[in-house]
């Protein structure tokens, strides 16, 4: 088991009073709650403030924390002699436990009579996929380290791997329930489960709006002015592309349900966002055309301005 | 053994999960899912149907409810003003996401 300091994670004293704990912990849970928080490392600092913070508001938690003495941070240790006689823990479960589940174990333990049922607990894990990934479904592999409680209702952590498909069309901030596939339950209780939270990963080429997928299409002024015919590459190979006269930059084509699936047995859409690209040098043949073109031309883009 | 996620997942899902499987998936008591549902936080499907049936994205919903109050210590009231307020930036995130595929790179 690894030593954590609970204090110094919350920045007091060893003696600090019940107020300056509930203080220190308001302050930092403010600068560090993920919902919150614009530090990089939020999510991991919360977990430990909120670790240590259940243990050190509550009285007797935070006696027998105390009574762990004083080790250095990060370090395998054990509890001194007599520890778990007087805190009712059994001593070999030690190295298979964290310092988080000893402590929220030992609330557990001091209720008097049978214990009811412990639903398991869930776990939230964010999966990256790419846009090809949820173009054609995906599986996953989880690693994870889940809590199973044993006979004596003692906590002990226990490496799982999981196997997970990602179906077809899964969108970001989509969330996904594998039920049951949590933490185990215990005296009957039911096991927990997993939350999937889906984050669909930039790309090189495509950006997603739900279900739907733009990419930009560079036209050659000429293109876009006479329309044009154009093979277009997606997910699911090359398709053509009619290009109609007058097509103006910004302008959006659609070609329909070509973008990711959805749950309904159909797909969003690809749009091909049109820009004009401009020679950046002209062969003195080709200004000469413009030139002629640009006397010949009565069109205003500008009328509205004049 | 590959494990495929509930077919509930999916937010197109009409609602269907009874408040016992809410609670049991939030850890909230039937109390607590009562008073967000009266602030409006939460969202039954027929508010005035004798057994009252939620959307999946309620167990988020709720999910995030329970943590709120147990991470900043808010009574459910405080819960369920900050849960509009985050409903209202996940929208607005939502337009930047839109606004920036449409936008050329």
């Amino acid at each position: 088991m690894k030593f954590k300091d609970y204090y110094q994670i919350l920045g007091v004293d060893r003696n600090a009073s019940d107020e300056d704990i509930k203080k220190a912990y308001r302050k930092l849970a403010r600068k560090y709650h993920p919902d919150v928080s614009k530090e990089k490392d939020a999510e991991a600092r919360f977990k430990d403030m909120a670790e240590a913070y259940a243990t050190l508001k509550d009285p007797e938690k935070r006696a027998a924390y105390d009574q762990l003495g004083t080790q250095q941070p990060g370090e395998d240790f054990r509890p001194p002699p007599g520890w778990s006689t007087q805190f009712g823990e059994s001593a070999g479960a030690f190295d298979e436990m964290d310092l988080a589940d000893l402590f929220a174990g030992l609330a557990g333990r001091r209720r008097r009579g049978a214990p009811g049922p412990i639903r398991g607990g869930d776990y939230e894990v964010t999966v990256p996929i790419s846009i090809e990934d949820s173009f054609n479904g995906t599986e996953i592999r989880l690693d994870l380290s889940t809590t199973e409680f044993d006979e004596n209702g003692a906590p002990r952590r226990v490496p799982r791997n999981i196997t997970a498909r990602i179906p077809k069309g899964a969108i970001d901030g989509q969330v996904l329930r594998l039920t049951g596939q949590g933490g185990k339950g215990a005296n009957g209780g039911s096991n927990g489960d997993i939350y999937l939270n889906i984050a669909l990963l930039p790309h090189a080429r495509y950006r997603a709006d739900g279900h739907d997928l733009y990419f930009d299409l560079p036209l050659t002024p000429w293109e876009a002015a006479l329309g044009t015919e154009i093979e277009i590459p997606t997910l699911a190979g090359a398709v053509k592309l009619k290009v109609p006269p007058g097509t103006s930059a910004n302008q959006q084509l659609r070609l329909s349900r070509r973008g990711l699936p959805n749950p309904q047995g159909s797909a969003g859409n690809l749009y091909a966002i049109v820009q004009i690209a401009i020679p950046p040098k002209l062969t003195d043949r080709e200004q000469a055309l413009m030139k002629e073109l640009a006397a010949v031309s009565t069109f205003n883009p500008r009328r509205h301005l004049d | 053994m590959t494990n495929v996620p509930d077919e509930a997942s999916s937010y197109e899902q009409p609602a269907r999960l009874p408040l016992h499987d809410l609670m049991e998936a939030s850890g909230l008591s039937k109390y607590e899912v009562l008073e967000l549902v009266e602030y409006g936080a939460l969202v039954p499907a027929e508010p005035m149907a004798g057994q009252w049936s939620f959307s999946f994205r309620s167990i988020t919903v709720a999910r995030a409810a329970r943590r709120l109050r147990e991470e900043f210590e808010l009574e459910l009231h405080g819960v369920a003003l900050l849960l509009a307020y985050m409903d209202r930036i996940s929208d607005l995130e939502a337009e930047l996401c839109a606004l920036r595929a449409r936008t050329p790179r």
